[in-house]
């Protein structure tokens, strides 16, 4: 199974519910189009939930690092939640921990957005 | 101990793949696979590595992690080595043993220097898109060895140990 991408509103926060794989090839290009759709519709405050999210490779993690570049370009800002702890690891490994904003909780994660 | 061999050359068991030899001993088995460029071999490949890793005794998380540096390798093999050219394979050979799992994947593309990739994890790289595949690898396996095939190409030894009891 590839990645499934669904969105919905909780305020002004844009939350995307990311379920399946995000790897490379059409997991990975479907979850970039996603992302830069969302951004050229101009939503800036954007939380993506990864609970559903079975795999992540280093494709998958870079496309999540371009999405970060996109909205931050953008002036907004690309926050996470529902991290296992494969995801967890994998954000560790790679220091990408100090990059993203991550939560354990939606409500908190939505409150933090300025 | 008698070595008893497997099914002749080239038994063909897909579309995309051809089993050339299989080796088994007494807590060893040996196989080597040729797989086509695509990125379904990577798939492939990572299904194979997996359930072996399974039989050789490793937990679902040490699976995961073996799976998943096969995956990165296999990419790399695909897509930078062999550059998904269809007259070109990518060998996968897997030596499973009571101490572990040893796995090589060999391109035939033209080799890449190690040492020229940047670092991912300086500062200055870390919002980079590609480069963090061979970090995974090592932070995954026991041992990572890369060195030029011989006939061409670039091949990698990964190995996994199970823990001592």
């Amino acid at each position: 199974m590839s990645v499934k991408l669904t969105s919905r509103q909780v305020g002004d926060v844009t939350v995307i519910d990311a379920a399946g794989r995000i790897t490379l090839g059409e997991g990975a290009s479907a979850f970039r189009d996603y992302i830069r759709d969302l951004a050229a519709k101009g939503k800036k405050k954007l939380l993506l939930n990864l609970s559903e999210v079975s795999y992540i490779d280093s494709s998958g993690i870079g496309e999540m690092v371009s999405g970060f570049t996109t909205v931050t370009n953008n002036g907004g800002q690309l926050k996470l939640i529902g991290l296992s702890k494969r995801v967890k690891d994998l954000l560790q490994i790679t220091k990408l921990y100090t990059v993203f904003e991550a939560f354990d909780d939606e409500t908190e994660a939505v409150r933090s957005f300025s | 101990m008698p070595l008893v061999r497997g099914s002749p050359c080239y038994i063909s068991y897909s579309h995309s793949s051809a089993l050339l030899y299989r080796q088994k001993r007494r807590n060893m088995e040996k196989f080597q696979t040729l797989l086509e460029s695509k990125l379904q071999s990577v798939d492939k490949a990572e299904e194979l590595v997996m359930s072996e890793a399974g039989k050789a005794g490793f937990d679902e998380d040490d699976q995961h992690q073996i799976g998943m540096a096969v995956r990165e390798c296999m990419v790399n093999a695909v897509v930078h080595g062999n550059r998904y050219s269809s007259n070109k394979r990518v060998h996968l050979d897997i030596e499973r043993s009571e101490k572990g799992l040893t796995v090589v994947v060999g391109d035939e593309g033209e080799g890449f220097d190690l040492s020229a990739l940047p670092d991912p994890l300086a500062p200055e790289n870390l919002l980079r898109q590609s480069g963090r595949g061979l970090l995974l690898i090592r932070a995954f396996m026991d041992e990572f060895d890369l060195h030029p095939r011989p006939g061409g190409g670039t091949e990698v030894r990964l190995v996994k140990n199970l823990a001592a009891v």
